[in-house]
């Protein structure tokens, strides 16, 4: 089966190749930037519940994200993208690949490959870099379905932009499901889910990969008012046994309102949403001291909401409300937690940010709620990044 | 989960909904004054949109997933470069999978080449200065012999896209430069009585069209590109304008009137709000009805 992916794939990009006439490529120097995250944290309670990798995660100053972005047309059928993340923990510096993947430029029939290592297009929030996110934290849903660091890994996509009167897009990837990027799939944060250790699992056939199909859509409902909405599937290999697996559902949905005559692109308002499911099956397994214990499904489910307001040239006001019933076996919390937030953000210019944010943190196996309080910055160099809407 | 089928699920569905090839020839341009010069080169043969409106800002319009479809189904692309379409071209022209218009490809044209830009930064400049345009001031369309040259560019495009045109677009071309040679003595003769007169401009978008018609920029509402005003810069031009015997300030309709109109009350200097693109104002429909309402708003402003 996989081979026969595999060949269709071959085959496929051979016949474009041979439908491309060859043009000369010209040549760009590549865009370079380096975007700096850092921020300062207190929180109620040390014992908190930040679990994403590029959260405040700890009281006094963190390095959030340092993301080095290289981009550029290849030659004239491919462009390449990669951003590497610096990172620190406890002193120590470290280098990850966050993202680095190609993408061709000139696929017939709306058709469009990318490969490499990248961020799976599940819903609006997993694949944003951090400092692209409204908020100065993952939101708990993302947290708990794809870990600290988002759902990413090498693999292939193929998506199409549909000849419909409007936006229709479609997508489906293939990708690796190991690695501490791949959480509820061949990873588990601890080593055990739900007190099944985690198998080490090599792929044999294509069922080992983990998928996903998105279809997000667009309309303007008028001339200041743009609507997106998506709906994400994903279904992999888990590691509590050989042929278990876990499927996650997701519903997206974003309307932003900005008056066609903004003064350099304020005011605005914009809503977001995100709804997910998961569906893990655990495996049965025998434990150390002989226990056994049989299969069982394990249902998560969270949504976040959130608003941004640009009520003023360089100033936004955000709040986001968050649900997740962390009954979750991965999850340290346990019972229903929800999380409400608030900030403000002031922008100097294109190139940098100031952020104050404020969570209130309520989760049913603590009798007090965590109040945290962040103050967030960010600096741009290099190449003028891009506006995705 | 078959990843197979839904690969062949895939090209079924997009074999089906295939598009019927049309006649015309489609262009989709950045801006209307971009749109405006190639109705003008391409007349029967092609249909023209323009992504941002004249009333928008050019620097910041959102990448829409529409108008990814809108490029998807482009023979030819145009834009006016320089950087001025930075922050959101480059996912557009991504996210529209179109081969055809590509950067480099036959169908993507530049309308900025073979234009001397004003104001290529001579030293090395970083973004203390603000958000600098590196390659020269974008601002090209606002001086009607560089209209010329984007009417050139386009016809290139166009020829290259759709060579069966090839004659009339040289016709057309050459039809709107004498036309424009013409207007363009006009428009001189009716700020001839300004010459070397001053003005503030809140941006920096008027220079190719203040030096093409003999006026000088005193100074800017934005002390540096993109950074809004402070009050210490205010205090400035409040002392700059009766200094400079400013007599209007230039406001693209865009921008918030707010320190224009203080400027105005406090020196007595006249606001002059001024479209710098085609529809941005009512009675300004093309090209040439542009430079009409330009010159006779700014006659009338500075008398
Ligand atoms: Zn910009």
């Amino acid at each position: 089966m996989m081979r026969s992916i595999l060949f269709a794939l071959i085959l496929f990009g051979a016949i474009l190749g041979i439908a491309l006439p060859a043009r000369s490529a010209q040549t760009f120097n590549p865009e370079i930037s380096l975007d700096g995250l850092f921020s300062a944290a207190t929180f109620s309670d040390p014992d908190h519940l930040q679990f994403g990798a590029h959260d405040p995660n700890k009281r006094g100053f963190t390095l959030q994200n340092l993301e080095l972005t290289l981009a550029g047309n290849v030659d004239p059928y491919f462009r390449g993208e990669a951003h590497l993340i610096f990172g620190l923990e406890d002193g120590e510096s470290f280098i990850e690949v966050e993202e680095a993947f190609l993408t061709t430029l000139s696929l017939p029939y709306g058709l469009q490959i990318m490969g490499g290592q990248f961020f799976t297009r599940f819903g609006r929030q997993n694949p944003l870099h951090p400092h692209a996110w409204d908020f100065a934290d993952q939101n708990i849903i993302n947290t708990l379905m794809f870990g600290g660091d988002g759902l990413r890994s090498p693999g292939i996509q193929l998506s199409a932009l549909l000849p419909l009167p409007f936006y229709l897009e479609l997508i489906g990837s293939a990708q690796n499901a190991e690695g501490e990027t791949a959480t509820s799939f061949l990873f588990a944060p601890g080593e055990t889910f739900a007190g099944r250790p985690i198998l080490e699992r090599d792929v044999h056939d294509e069922g080992d990969l983990l998928y996903l199909s998105r279809i997000k859509t667009s309309l303007d409902l008028s001339e200041s008012v743009t609507l997106v909405a998506g709906t994400s599937h994903l279904f992999g290999p888990n590691g509590t046994g050989e042929n278990t697996s876990t499927r996650i559902h997701g519903v997206d949905l974003f309307v932003k309102w900005k008056p066609l005559t903004a003064d350099h692109g304020w005011p605005f308002v914009t809503f977001q949403g995100e709804a997910m499911r998961r569906s893990y099956e655990a495996g049965e397994a025998t434990l150390d001291d002989g226990t056994v214990l049989s299969g069982e499904k394990f249902k998560t489910d969270g949504f976040y909401i959130q608003s941004l307001y640009g009520f003023k040239r360089r100033w936004v006001a955000g709040i986001r409300y968050e649900q997740a019933d962390a009954t979750d076996p991965v999850d340290p919390a346990s019972g229903e937690r929800w999380r409400a937030s608030s900030n403000l953000t002031f922008y100097p210019s294109e190139f940098s940010k100031i952020r104050l944010q404020y969570n209130y943190d309520k989760s049913d196996d603590r009798d007090d709620p965590i109040h945290a309080v962040f103050i967030q910055y960010e600096f741009l160099i290099g190449a003028h990044g891009a506006h995705t809407f | 989960m078959r990843p197979i089928y839904l690969i062949a699920s895939f090209l079924l569905i997009l074999q089906i909904a295939r598009p019927v090839e049309a006649a015309p020839v489609n262009v989709v341009t950045t801006t209307e004054d971009l749109a405006a010069i190639a109705k003008e080169v391409g007349g029967e043969r092609v249909e023209v949109e323009s992504l941002a409106k004249g009333v928008q800002d050019p620097h910041f319009i959102e990448a829409k997933p529409s108008f990814m479809l809108k490029l998807a189904r482009a023979d030819l692309f145009v834009q006016v470069g320089l950087e001025l379409e930075q922050a959101w071209v480059g996912p557009l022209l991504l996210g529209a999978r179109n081969g055809k218009i590509r950067s480099g490809a036959p169908g993507f044209v530049d309308a900025s080449r073979g234009i001397t830009a004003l104001e290529v930064p001579t030293e090395p400049i970083d973004r203390s200065a603000g958000d600098v345009h590196l390659q020269g001031n974008p601002h090209i369309w606002l001086d009607p012999m560089n209209g010329k040259q984007i009417a050139r560019n386009i016809a290139e495009g166009l020829k290259r896209v759709d060579p069966k045109g090839a004659a009339e677009y040289d016709r057309n071309l050459a039809g709107f430069s004498t036309r424009i040679d013409a207007a363009l003595s006009r428009w001189q003769e009716k700020m001839k009585p300004f010459e070397g007169a001053k003005v503030i401009t809140y941006h920096n978008s008027w220079p190719y069209f203040l030096k093409r018609f003999g006026l000088v920029a005193a100074g800017y509402i934005e002390p540096k590109p993109g950074i809004p005003s402070s009050t210490s810069h205010m205090r400035e031009l409040i002392a700059l304008i009766p200094r400079e015997q400013v007599k209007g300030i230039l406001m693209e309709p865009y921008f918030s009137d707010q320190a224009p109109k203080f400027l105005a009350e406090k020196t007595g200097a006249k606001v002059v709000p001024l479209p710098p693109s085609v529809s941005a104002s009512a009675g300004v429909n093309d090209y040439f009805e542009l430079f009409d309402h330009l010159t006779n708003r700014l006659a009338e402003a500075l008398r």
